[in-house]
């Protein structure tokens, strides 16, 4: 019975569960190496979940429809970091504003241009990789493996490939060492010559990017479709990972990982127990709980994250 | 001018940003109404006049103000403590379901008993929910917003299980059709768990006043509230702690004050606020408990405590306005066939709260800076 739970779709689904978590997660790793906590993330994942349906549906184009959630994703990321950085505001005030204003926006332009809540995608992106060769032809572990490596959408490889430049950009590069000089040391940072604002203004707009990424991903890819709140505490679940994973890139994406199993476990556990559906979908929020409680004091958050920048004058 | 007179004037300037930031507010919805295509002065007119242009119009705006005063009042008191809670939505949900349970399970006792046995299980329910992430802050140092956050889906879910366990029985007309219910909901609390309609007051009193309004007593009960809110804060020794840990809680806990117990006393009290707003629409309004009945509020309130800058009092003004922008949002998608969606108002909302943020940090600088120039 737990032989044929874990299978190859299982893992493959866990995977595709991760990926929003893991990006999202990601985004919150480089605001808040450079000194700034992003509450928005929720809101820019579902700002970017919506722009990417409705362009998609517009251009016929799903690859349109995830560059423009990219790029609302760093629009948001500037409002923000104008209101955290430049106008020092408090950081989670400015962050559940966002939120607000993307709950508010999504469905007001979903009523506007489509008249409804829930909008279809109508271009899907492809599938890349090998296709799966049906079952009893050929070994089970080569169909497993192309299974859970190599028959996905674009975006996951991308998730990939995103994650090793973020590990090698922050860890092995001036830039990625200046950025983390900010969030621990910004008055250290500035008077070796880092512009610490700027530093910040492009880590907070590097974390909407790829919050509207993980956004695309939700509609376009997981769901096909864009609903009301479809994000669903999926930015929170991202700090949560984020901070399990000890504000690395790579420990994040480890925790994103440990989500997408849980989830994926709670859905298959589902039909075996006959446990109500409510109970399953609890399971995500409880485990992000209990991950951070267990996080703590393992993990540090960077020395100066969540504090405004003041430059000392005279 | 003397120096003194000149930081009145700052002051002043400080107190009214969230003036400010909704007149921007109002100047964005404007230039968004144009850029659908209508007009904006029509709108703002039906808007306003609608809410507030008669006694039924303003009885409907207290209506929908009463719950956006409890989400924003527990904003602010645990803002007060220096803590986030988003959670208003959980602590809400928990709190309603309970007094609805309450109100629906001891119908054989008076009112006298079940009304306050109702209102102490709704804000029970809300202390009750908010005490975990209270805990969790104070005794592992978990950060609050995102454990409140999580909490409230888990409401979310436990709620709605809920409600399918308790689910009211088919009346006999919907048997007899074969009708399940649409949406999920529970038997209907007993007549002495209800608040009266403000419409019955008045009557006793020969004010004219429509008897289908539904704004009810819990409106006091909201009031009543805020008078308490500010009571604890300033008044207690209790509410001088918790404003001490919210100021500093270094130097809360070097002058011999619990930052712990301080930060699990003010989120029980925050939860118990926002579970209130089953006065409202359990006890006053839909008797019952509905799926889906009162989404949102918690986190408006979120917007209401950061407009009325934390104190009872703002939060209370900001509830109405609030409760202006709802109710004269419905009314002009109602006027304008849906052409201006009542989600304009969500972003209105949002709008102002960004607004206050970044006008309040102005004034903050303007004030620096002339007193450095004094």
């Amino acid at each position: 019975m737990f032989g044929e739970m874990f299978n190859a779709d299982f893992f493959a689904s866990s995977i595709r569960i991760a990926i929003p978590l893991a990006l999202a997660g990601l985004g919150g790793v480089f605001s808040e190496k450079s000194g700034v906590v992003n509450i928005g993330l929720e809101g820019m994942m579902l700002t970017g979940a919506f722009t990417a349906v409705a362009v998609a549906n517009f251009s016929h184009n799903p690859w349109v429809g995830v560059f423009a959630a990219v790029l609302i994703g760093i629009v948001l990321g500037l409002i923000h970091a104008v209101t955290s950085i430049t106008f020092k505001a408090n950081q989670i005030v400015s962050g559940v504003a966002i939120n607000l204003f993307a709950s508010g926006i999504t469905v007001f332009l979903a009523w506007l241009f489509f008249q409804e809540t829930q909008i279809m995608a109508v271009t899907n992106l492809p599938i890349w990789g090998i296709s799966i060769p049906a079952s009893g032809e050929g070994s089970t572990l080569i169909r497993s493996l192309i299974v859970i490596f190599l028959h996905h959408s674009p975006l996951i490889y991308i998730t990939f490939f995103i994650f090793i430049i973020a590990h090698f950009t922050l860890f092995k590069t001036p830039f990625g060492l200046r950025l983390r000089s900010v969030g621990e040391y910004p008055e250290a940072a500035d008077t070796m010559g880092v512009n610490v604002i700027k530093m910040r203004y492009i880590a907070v707009m590097i974390s909407g990017a790829l919050a509207g990424l993980a956004g695309s991903f939700l509609s376009l890819e997981q769901a096909h479709f864009f609903v009301k709140e479809i994000s669903g505490g999926r930015g929170f679940i991202a700090l949560a990972a984020m901070i399990f994973g000890k504000w690395t890139p790579l420990g994040t994406a480890g925790a994103a990982l440990l989500f997408g199993f849980g989830e994926a476990l709670s859905i298959r556990l589902q039909g075996i127990l006959d446990i109500p559906v409510q109970f399953i979908n609890m399971v995500p929020y409880a485990l992000a709980i209990f991950v951070l409680v267990s996080a703590i004091g393992r993990a540090t958050p960077p020395a100066a994250s969540g504090i405004p920048y003041e430059k000392e004058v005279g | 001018m003397k120096p003194t007179n000149k930081i009145n004037i700052y002051s002043f300037l400080a107190n009214i940003t969230p003036l400010i930031a909704v007149i921007f507010a109002l100047l964005v919805g404007a230039i968004v109404i144009m850029i659908i295509g209508e007009d904006p002065i029509f709108v703002y007119k039906v808007l306003f006049s609608n809410a507030l242009g008669n006694r039924d119009g303003w009885g409907n705006v207290l209506f929908r103000a009463t719950p956006l005063i409890f989400t924003g009042l527990a904003v602010a008191f645990a803002f007060r403590c220096g803590l986030f809670n988003i959670g208003g939505e959980g602590q809400m949900y928990i709190g309603t379901f309970l007094a609805t349970w309450v109100g629906f399970t001891f119908t054989n006792l008076p009112a006298i008993i079940l009304i306050p046995l109702c209102i102490l299980a709704a804000a029970g329910g809300g202390a009750l929910w908010a005490s975990i992430p209270g805990i969790l802050k104070a005794k592992k140092g978990v950060h609050e917003v995102i454990v409140t956050i999580m909490m409230n889906w888990i409401a979310t879910s436990l709620t709605f299980y809920l409600v399918l366990q308790y689910k009211a029985p088919p009346t006999a007309d919907m048997a007899a059709a074969g009708i399940k219910q649409m949406i999920p909901h529970t038997s209907e609390i007993a007549q002495a768990a209800r608040l009266p309609r403000i419409y019955h007051l008045l009557k006793a009193l020969n004010i004219d006043f429509p008897a289908y309004n539904q704004v009810n007593v819990s409106f006091f009960i909201a009031l009543a509230a805020a008078v308490l809110v500010y009571y604890i804060l300033w008044k207690t020794n209790l509410g001088y702690e918790i404003r001490a840990v919210g100021f500093s809680p270094l130097a809360a806990e070097y002058g011999g004050i619990s930052v712990a117990k301080n930060i699990v006393l003010a989120m029980v009290i925050s939860g118990a606020l926002a579970g209130l707003v089953a006065t409202n629409e359990v006890m006053g309004f839909k008797y019952r408990w509905r799926q889906g009945l009162f989404t949102g509020y918690g986190f408006n309130g979120i917007a209401v405590a950061l407009l009325g800058k934390n104190h009872p009092l703002g939060v209370v003004l900001a509830a109405i306005l609030f409760g202006v922008l709802n109710y004269g949002g419905a009314i002009v998608n109602i006027f304008t066939a849906g052409r201006i969606p009542r989600e304009l108002i969500m972003v209105l909302q949002a709008v102002i709260v960004i607004f206050v943020v970044i006008s309040d940090e102005v004034v903050k600088r303007i004030i620096r800076k002339r007193r450095k120039i004094a």
